[in-house]
């Protein structure tokens, strides 16, 4: 097996026990990146230089013999909206081509405490803003299983760098389903945590209530050695939580024995794809046979969920991308006054979807429309959370579709924006709600393209979903498929 | 589906107009071009048509959530911290001088 096709733990191993060195590993992704970068398209730059002398620190740690942290040495990749101090970080929009943070994101300072490899930041949808990494300023990225295929989005290039052998793995970030669905469409592991969890601190904000960073890996063990690195309470983010940070490896033990998992009907509904259910519903025949107690369950505000999404995301995003002003950083385009100064940057710099979700979410917010579009939707979102609410009293676990079909066409969707918003039913009630969210694999369909179950839990109980995710892997030996070539 | 078509239907049921559009592009300083309108009022009234759906549910006596989990004031003692220094907080500036970004002019003389 080469070395970018396996997965951190295994990687650790061989490094702890000195089988290979660091630059070695880094050495076998970057030629790995060289090999299929043209095709994927899942980086906007390689930091190739700065991930061989990280891996020379390694070697030398290794070589004076000191303990190795789980994830020290291990090559990834980070999402182009995740703020890296000194690598630019632009959110795959011309209007932050150059901009280079002067700060690190928390979750970066908290991940590179343990010594991984920065191999590069990764192509995603502008700003988060899409579901197929379509929305690039940049390029396209392609799935690796089929690149006549978008990998999903706005985390798409995580998914695709993870799937492909050209990262261990990467952080993404999951608003509306930016992490769970990619990882879907590409065959690997994306958790979304519960709201809070991990510090939003030098994430650049899109839709503030909703954002949340999270790992993509190629099997459960590795989601939980990222997860367990990037928690935690952050005094620069009002919005993390106290809430104690468990072990999360401790969850990896194959036993759902008891444990109740509800389908909820309004999930499996007309116009999805019938591959997708029939291997959804396998999977929840694979967790029965382990011992799980399957049953049915209604969160009956489901249908409603697009549609409060589509209001609060934008409303919220109008209000955090007024920053881009042209004053302070990113680009400036000339005016004859500041208010042209400052229309002319953002006509010319932003992309059409961000454009667009702009204006929905300034028309939402404005003089006589706040209460019939904005306030109604932070009411049915209370409706929807509810809805969990009520359904957690009787199950420990809600089991999913990721997404109502496998990975579509490049190009399918970019001329139908209501189209591709209606894609991200199963994904944004989990967000609207807080609550944490995994996506694993658990088949394919017959042009052998992968399909993601979704398991969703309770707020702060990302240890159920790991266990029982852990538990499907292993009996399914579902872990870590990477495509040839 | 076809474009033109979608316009037609639309425009029977329009939720914003011409000049709504341009109110609110104002608002977000943007400027929409001419042969952009047409699309964007179609795709904003699409958009816009689909989530009045939420006007099913009765939320009478619902209260609004604007965070999913319990969110409280977080206070700490106002002390002075390290903080980003003048350069690299004017590192990414489009335009500076003598220490301060620079805007066109604000003020008529």
């Amino acid at each position: 097996m080469n070395l970018y096709e396996m997965t951190a733990h295994e990687l650790h191993e061989l490094l702890a026990a000195k089988k290979i060195s660091a630059t070695e590993l880094t050495e076998n992704l970057l030629a790995r990146i060289d090999e299929r970068e043209s095709e994927i398209g899942a980086y906007l730059e390689v930091t190739r230089a700065q991930a061989l002398d990280a891996a020379k620190k390694v070697d030398a740690k290794i070589s004076a013999g000191e303990t190795l942290a789980p994830l020290e040495g291990i090559p990834c990749a980070i999402k182009d909206n995740i703020c890296t101090m000194g690598v630019k970080t632009t959110c795959a929009s011309k209007i932050l081509e150059n901009f280079v943070p002067p700060y690190d994101a928390t979750v970066i300072k908290k991940l590179f405490a343990q010594n991984p490899i920065l191999l590069g930041k990764l192509n995603m949808d502008e700003f988060a803003m899409g579901g197929s990494t379509e929305n690039s300023a940049y390029h396209l990225t392609k799935n690796p299983w089929d690149t006549s295929r978008v990998p999903g989005g706005s985390s798409g290039g995580s998914a695709a760098a993870v799937a492909s052998g050209e990262a261990i793995f990467a952080l993404g970030s999951d608003t509306g389903g930016s992490i769970r669905q990619p990882a879907s469409f590409c065959g690997v592991v994306g958790l979304k945590p519960t709201y809070g969890r991990v510090s939003r601190y030098g994430l650049v904000a899109f839709a503030s209530s909703l954002d949340q960073i999270g790992p993509l890996t190629r099997d459960v063990t590795d989601c939980a050695l990222v997860l367990n690195a990037i928690c935690g309470l952050d005094e620069m983010d009002s919005t993390s939580t106290a809430a104690p940070v468990p072990d999360f490896t401790k969850s990896l033990t194959a036993d759902v024995k008891g444990l109740k998992i509800g389908l909820p009907k309004e999930y499996f509904v007309a116009g999805m794809d019938r591959e997708v259910e029939d291997a959804v519903i396998s999977a929840s025949e694979v967790f029965e046979k382990l011992g799980a107690k399957i049953v049915e369950i209604s969160l009956p505000h489901t249908e409603f969920a697009i549609s409060t999404y589509y209001i609060i995301a934008p409303a919220e995003a109008a209000t955090n991308l007024e920053r881009y002003d042209g004053v302070s950083y990113g680009a400036r385009v000339d005016g004859v006054d500041v208010v042209d100064m400052m229309t002319n940057t953002r006509t010319e710099k932003f992309g059409e979807e961000v454009k667009r979700r702009i204006m929905i979410g300034n028309y939402a917010l404005s003089a006589g429309y706040y209460d019939a579009y904005y306030l109604k939707a932070l009411k049915v979102r209370t409706l929807i959370q509810k809805d969990f609410t009520d359904a957690f009293e009787n199950v420990d676990l809600v089991l999913t579709p990721t997404t109502p079909n496998a990975a579509f066409r490049l190009g399918e969707m970019v001329n139908n924006p209501l189209q591709m918003y209606l894609q991200d039913i199963c994904t944004v009630p989990t967000n609207l709600a807080g609550l944490p969210g995994i996506s694993i694999p658990c088949g394919f369909t017959k042009d052998y393209l992968p399909i993601g179950v979704q398991l969703i839990g309770r707020a702060l109980d990302e240890e159920t979903i790991l266990r029982a995710a852990f538990t499907y892997e292993q009996a399914q030996n579902s872990g870590n498929k990477i495509p040839k070539p | 589906m076809n474009g033109a078509a979608t316009f037609t239907a639309a425009s029977f049921f329009m939720k914003v107009t011409e000049s709504d559009i341009q109110t609110v592009a104002s608002l977000s300083r943007l400027k929409i071009r001419p042969d952009e309108s047409a699309r964007v009022i179609s795709q904003l009234n699409e958009i816009l048509t689909y989530v009045d759906n939420l006007n099913k549910i009765d939320t009478t006596n619902i209260q609004p959530t604007t965070y999913a989990l319990p969110m409280q004031n977080v206070f700490r003692a106002d002390i002075v911290k390290p903080s980003l220094n003048r350069e690299l907080a004017l590192s990414n500036a489009p335009l500076q001088e003598d220490g301060y970004f620079k805007v066109p002019r604000v003020l008529e003389e």
